[in-house]
Formats: structure tokens, sequence, C-alpha cells
């Protein structure tokens, strides 16, 4: 575990994966989408529109996987300092927030043809919603000193804040959601068929392959952000060294 | 202990002599509270059906204002420095001003609401539990408030960031402290809620001056 | 493949309206996640050279 602490033993590995994840996510996309979007049969209840489902239990496993590696790579940081985890985070959190918003609209877009109606409070797409703001707050944090360093621990700590309410949260809505629905309109006891599940699982491994390459992609952008700072720092050393001599 | 009630007895005296800051806490949560009859309209069976939640809903904003009384004052003249420099254990240094905070802003709180209540037309039956509910449910709000009030410190635009980051943790408290109010109005009973409710309080005061006291050690650093 | 075929594909059963825009806003999504990242990389490295060359430039003038 540790020694995936030193960056440049990490960027190895990650570069490594890199041309694999980015290989495998093509492939996977390219057998899914003819599969999702034209072979795959319709369901017998919800008709053409279950091939929304594809892309959006995609984005919802991405947008709880991320956020489980953003808050497992915040705590690496706090506890152990490893700067490689919080890169990790940092990159990782804008990417699960846009799953995160691509989740809520493409379920609104299912939602209008199935129940009628754009939006319903229902437990699943409320706990969504509050996550949203929780990466939103995540992102604001990290974003909002003059500081980076400050910001990268701040935003770690609401990470691991944001996990330990996740399940408090998700609990209160789910019997917020029983008290005022008496199950009306319910999501699931929806019995997945067969057919669907392959179109769906080479849809999850796509997007999945997809996040794992753009991370390390964003890993280096970061890596390069954090030795212009220090290139930058030095020089102003420098300088201000020189300054007094003068 | 001695360093809980030094802390607690200072930012009480700081607190008695800067009592406009409370007031004005109180001030807002009435004020955010009228706006609904003008919103919805003055029925009575209207309000009276809201009046728990809107009751809630303006307590938590007002609570949310007084936030960054916690630690900024604090932070901003050194003397959060010195607290957490003094070798005292900082997670009882955050509780003690946490206790601080409830009693000068969520008490007052507490003590007008049902004067709110009234002219929101709140049924009898509702008082005991909404009393109960904000009882049992603002020490929590204060306490993960701290948390939130501790990460901004030092910010631009702290006050808006902190609402982005603590309004959402309030939900479950907003949850089940309106149902405890609409319980006890349909004829059920309320102390499922209340308990939850307590529950919360405990989570809130295991975890959060951990978190509080972290959160002040990276700010101070 | 006829082009009855092909409008009743686009047509999704009625659904277009729906299945469309959801595979429309994922891809947008997915590209401009990776547009921005690239855009970022790519800036950033350009950056960090001119910074190093500039530093280079120092070290062998004095």
């Amino acid at each position: 575990m540790h020694r995936f602490a030193n960056p440049t033993q990490f960027m190895r590995i990650a570069d490594a994966v890199y041309p694999w994840a980015a290989g495998l996510s093509l492939i996977l996309f390219l057998a899914g989408l003819p599969i999702a979007l034209v072979t795959s049969p319709p369901d017998y209840q919800q008709g053409e529109t279950v091939r929304i489902m594809y892309v959006h239990v995609s984005s919802a496993w991405l947008m709880m996987m991320v956020y489980g590696i953003v808050a497992a790579n915040s705590a690496a940081f706090l506890v152990w300092r490893h700067p490689m985890a919080n890169l990790v985070a940092k990159a990782s959190a804008p990417m699960g927030a846009v799953f995160t918003a691509l989740a809520l609209i493409t379920g609104m877009l299912w939602g209008q043809p199935m129940w009628g109606t754009f939006w319903v409070w229902d437990g699943r797409l409320t706990s969504t919603l509050i996550l949203f703001f929780l990466y939103l707050g995540y992102l604001a944090l990290g974003d909002a000193f003059e500081d980076s360093e400050r910001g990268d621990k701040a935003a770690a700590i609401l990470a691991l804040v944001g996990s330990v309410n996740l399940p408090i949260i998700h609990f209160s809505v789910e019997w917020w959601n029983t008290l005022h629905q008496p199950s009306i309109i319910k999501m699931d006891g929806m019995t997945v068929d067969k057919s669907l599940l392959l179109p769906l699982f080479l849809m999850m491994g796509a997007f999945t392959s997809y996040y794992v390459a753009v991370l390390v992609l964003r890993l280096r952008s970061e890596l390069l952000a954090a030795k212009i700072r220090n290139a930058r720092m030095s020089q102003v050393a420098v300088n201000q060294a020189a300054q007094p001599a003068e | 202990m001695s360093a809980f009630s030094t802390v607690l007895a200072r930012d009480l005296r700081l607190a008695l002599r800067q009592s406009a800051d409370s007031l004005t806490v109180v001030a807002f949560f009435a004020i955010a509270t009228v706006l609904f009859p003008f919103g919805v309209g003055p029925e009575t069976n209207v309000l009276a059906r809201i009046a728990g939640g809107v009751l809630w809903v303006t307590a938590l904003l007002a609570a949310l204002l007084s936030l960054d009384r916690i630690f900024a004052v604090d932070f901003e003249d050194g003397t959060l420095d010195q607290l957490v420099l003094a070798g005292a254990p900082l997670p009882v240094v955050v509780v003690a001003k946490v206790c601080a905070h409830w009693l000068t802003t969520g008490v007052p709180l507490i003590l007008v609401s049902p004067l709110l209540a009234v002219t929101l037309h709140l049924p009898a039956a509702g008082y005991g539990p909404l009393v109960l509910a904000l009882l049992l449910g603002t020490p929590t709000v204060s306490l993960v408030g701290a948390v939130g009030a501790a990460l901004v410190l030092g910010t631009r635009r702290g006050g808006v960031l902190l609402s982005l980051l603590v309004l959402p943790l309030y939900i479950p408290i907003l949850i089940f402290g309106t149902a405890a109010v609409e319980a006890a109005l349909t004829g059920l009973p309320s102390t499922p809620m209340l308990s939850v409710l307590a529950g919360f309080m405990v989570l809130a005061l295991t975890f959060s001056p951990w978190a509080t006291a972290a959160a002040l050690r990276q700010a101070v650093e | 493949m006829t082009v009855e075929s092909i409008l009743k594909f686009l047509d999704m059963g009625g659904y277009a309206a729906w299945v469309w825009p959801a595979y429309g806003l994922a891809t947008a999504a997915l590209s401009g996640i990776l547009f921005f990242t690239l855009r970022d990389l790519k800036t950033r490295r350009h950056e960090f050279e001119t910074l190093r060359d500039a530093r280079r430039g120092e070290g062998s003038s004095s």
C-alpha cells in the first residue's frame, strides 16, 4: 500500500494501466452501444425506454464508486499524508460530480415516460440529488483557499464527514419517502431480463474503464500543476534571496 | 474538565457582551417565518399544515447564519492558535465552544418557536413535539455546523460556502424534526422520531468534535 | 437496411424524445470531461516546459 505513495512509482503503474484502460473502454463502447441501442430487445413493460437504463445505471454506479474512491483516498491522505491519494481524490471528484449530474438527468428522462413526471421525490433520486450537493461542496471547498494545500486538507476532511453522513441521509430519505408516498410509484421491484444484462454490463464496464483512463490523464495533469507551483515558488524564493544582495 | 468550563465561560461572557448577535439570529428566525403567510396566503389550514416544516427550515437557516461566530472571531484575533497550542484536548475545547453556541443561539430559537408557531396556527398538539424536537435537534445542528465553520476558516466567500457544505447534512434532522410535529398532529406518537433525533445527537457528539478538531488544526497550521 | 428500418430505429418506439437526449447528454458529458482534461494537460505541459526552459536559460547565463 505504502509503496504507491511515491509519485514516480505510482505513475509508472498508472501509465502502464492507461493504454489498457483506454483500449478496453473503446472496445466496450464499440461493442456495447450497438447492443444497447439496436440488438437488445425492448423491455416487455418499459418498451424502448429501457435503453436509457444502460447509461443511467452506469453513471449512477460510477457516481457511487467515485465517491467511495474520493473518501478512501481522502482518508489515506489525512492519515498517512500520501500525496498521490490526495491527487487521486482531487482528480476524481469533478468526474464524480459530472456522473452524478448525468445520473440525475438520465433518471429524469427515464422517469418522464415511466411515471409521467420528470421528478419524483423517490428515495433514490433524492439521495442522488443530495450526493450531488456533497460533490459540489467538496469541489467548492477545495477551490476556496489561496493556499491550495489547505484546500486539499479541508476538502479531504469534508469528504470523510460526507461519507459518514451518506448512510444516515440515505436512511432518512428512504424513511421520509415511505412516510409521504405509500408506494404509489416505486422504482424497485423491477426484474431485469437476462437479455438486458449483457448490454448493461458492457456499458458499465465501458464507463468504468473510461473513468480509469481519464483518471490517469488527470493525474498527469495534477502532477504537472504541482510541479509548476513548486517551480514558481522556488523562483520567488530565489528572487527574494537575490534582492537584499543588490 | 477545567479547559471545558474555562472556554465555555469565556464564550458565554463574550456572547453576553455582544448579545445583539443572538438577538439578530432570533430576529432573522422571526422575519423569515413571517414571510411564509405572505408567500402561501394566510389561510389557517394551509399554514397549520406547513407550520412544523416552516419553523424547522427557518430555524436551520437562522442557526446557519450564526455558525461563523463559533470560530471566526477567535481565528482572526489569534485566540484559536493559542487554544490549539495550549495543549488542552482540542475536541473538549470544541465541545465547550459548541455548547456556548447552542446556549446563545439554539436556546433562544427554541424559546421563541412557540410564539412563531402561534402566528402559523399550529394546532395545540404540535407544540410539545415541536419544542422537544428542537431541543433534541438543535445541538446536532450546532455540532455539525461547527465542522463546517472550522472548514471554511480563512476562505473567501465563507458564508455562502458554509451553507453549501452544511445544509445537505441537515436534511436528516429536518426530516425527523418535521415528522415529529406532523405525527403529533395526526394523533400518532412522536417518540420514535424524537428518539431518532436523540440518536443523531449522540452520533454527532461522538464524531463531530474530532472532525472539527482536525479541521481547526489544519486551519491554524 | 431500408430507410424504413432506420426511421423505426430513430423513433425508438415513440420514445425518441427521451432515449436520444439521454445518450446525447451522456456522450456530451464523457467527451466534455475528456476534452477539458486534455486541454488542461496540454496547457500545463506547455507551461511547465517554458518554466523549465527559462530556468535552464538562467542557469547557463549566470
